[in-house]
């Protein structure tokens, strides 16, 4: 697995979806299976959560991540730990260079702390992640420190900590091999009052391969899914 | 002040505020913030000490504050790190939130004067006095695999402890969150590679933790992953629950920032 997969080819992918501007999606990514997500208008944060499939007390931790791979950035071959300290997956390709996940997710609560009582009025990724977390069985408690695609969050030495205008640009991607089965959880950020976005939230696209040796040769029937409406 | 009218405004006029918040929080707020407290400083008087217990090396402590008292952590040695999970009492999905403290906070780094957050835009723990400075939100506590790549067998640590302590009141994995550990000196370079700087490692240090609402509180007293004094950095610790005195109206944590004066105004509706 050490070695990066080559580049996919778009008409292999077994699924492929838009994910409107605001909106969440979730779907169980099989082992070895790649995940791409496309900032496809650019500077767009895309919040994700990591569950096992088998076991979901067993998801995706920040802290781990980090402690493991012993500095602060998500980037490519960044191995995602579990709070049981596995591997779930890695990233295996990366056109943008930098993602966070320190910086948590944005909720209707903090942005009023943030930004003023007014702004609790406005969706967030923590309503996204609850409504499709509710499809699994699954609750607030079960939300954790997440993964921020595309958005950027540099840490200074002295501590300082910002969200700073995405660097990614149209059509930037980042690929997610998992090693085991997850059920990977996405809330396409809503966020309008600081830079995560551009302050202007767009849609992304997710594409699903399977392992290179399980390829058919040939287009694959491209399975496509609207999201359930809230 | 004018409505704003087109999208394009309203992302301008959002872009201003985002600055101008930006601007208070990394430059008016830090030099707001006080000083940190003396070694020998902040003394409690006999008549405000509720309980004092002493937790061994590698073992944990849960304990229960109500809002308005406090707790002073001790690192007697200098060679101990105490990683911090909490849970609201009345409704323990509300917990701490260590993204959501260094966000709103504006910094990675907290010292006296900060405060740490619930997942629920309200503050959990204010850091009323602190010798130290020097505690890691982002890196966490050590674990079974930790351990084991340190020292070649799985030894007690952070991770078991919390999840022990979290089954003796009914909670399990599903409700750890990442924590935050007092005398943890991480910092990290430019290129976001942290390191530990033990030189900021003093015996006695302690920082004293109030309660801004009824809590459930996890201790556990296990080396930080990153330290190098590991396996020698394993001592005992000293809990002291207090009865604090009541923040005054220039009590520096509940003033430090304009978010941080929201976050008590919601915290204080609750017990309104």
């Amino acid at each position: 697995m050490a070695t990066p997969l080559s580049i996919p080819d778009v008409s292999d992918a077994v699924y492929c979806h838009d994910i409107p501007a605001e909106r969440p999606w979730s779907r169980i990514l099989r082992q070895r299976q790649t995940l791409r997500i496309v900032d496809s208008e650019g500077q767009q944060a895309v919040d994700a959560l990591l569950y096992c499939a088998d076991d979901p007390a067993e998801r995706y931790s920040s802290q781990d991540t980090l402690r493991v791979q012993g500095s602060a950035y998500v980037e490519l071959g960044t191995r995602l730990i579990s709070n049981k300290g596995r591997v779930m997956a890695r990233v295996t390709a990366d056109s943008c260079g930098r993602h966070d996940t320190s910086a948590g997710c944005c909720s209707c609560e903090s942005n009023a702390v943030r930004f003023g009582e007014a702004t609790k009025y406005q969706h967030a990724c923590r309503e996204n992640f609850i409504l499709e977390l509710s499809k699994h069985g699954l609750t607030k408690r079960d939300i954790v420190a997440n993964l921020n695609f595309f958005m950027n969050v540099p840490i200074d030495p002295s501590g300082a900590f910002t969200v700073v205008d995405g660097i990614s640009a149209p059509g930037n991607y980042v690929d997610v091999t998992a090693d085991m089965d997850v059920l990977f959880v996405i809330s396409n950020c809503p966020q309008v009052n600081n830079p995560c976005n551009g302050f202007n939230p767009t849609p992304i696209r997710v594409m699903i391969w399977d392992p290179p040796e399980m390829q058919r040769a040939g287009r694959a029937d491209i399975q496509s899914q609207s999201s359930v409406p809230l | 002040m004018t409505t704003p009218q087109t999208r394009q405004e309203i992302s301008e006029a959002n872009r201003r505020r985002y600055e101008e918040l930006r601007a208070a929080g990394q430059e008016l707020t830090p030099k707001g913030l006080p000083d940190a407290t003396p070694l020998n400083g902040a003394p409690i008087a006999p008549d405000k000490i509720i309980t004092r217990e002493q937790v061994p090396a590698g073992w944990y402590a849960t304990v229960r504050l109500r809002r308005g008292e406090a707790l002073r952590i001790v690192d007697d040695s200098g060679r101990a790190s105490i990683s911090l999970i909490g849970w609201r009492e009345e409704d323990t999905s509300e917990r701490i939130n260590c993204a959501d403290t260094v966000k709103v906070q504006w910094s990675a780094a907290i010292s006296k004067g900060r405060v740490l957050l619930s997942d629920m835009g309200r503050v959990l723990l204010s850091l009323v006095e602190d010798t130290s400075g020097a505690h890691d939100l982002l890196v966490g506590g050590s674990t079974p695999a930790s351990t084991r790549d340190a020292f070649g067998a799985t030894t007690r640590n952070t991770h078991e402890n919390f999840l022990a302590a979290a089954a003796k009141i009914g909670l399990g994995l599903r409700d750890i969150p990442p924590c935050v550990t007092f005398f943890a000196p991480v910092t990290l370079d430019a290129n976001g590679r942290f390191f530990w700087t033990a030189g900021r490692k003093r015996p006695g240090d302690f920082v004293d933790l109030r309660a801004e609402m009824n809590l459930v509180l996890v201790l556990s007293n296990c080396a930080h992953p990153l330290d190098t004094a590991r396996p020698a950095a394993a001592d005992p610790i000293t809990l002291i629950r207090h009865r604090a005195l009541p923040p005054g109206n220039d009590d520096p944590c509940r003033t430090s920032s304009p978010e941080i004066v929201r976050a008590y105004e919601f915290t204080d509706r609750l017990y309104a």
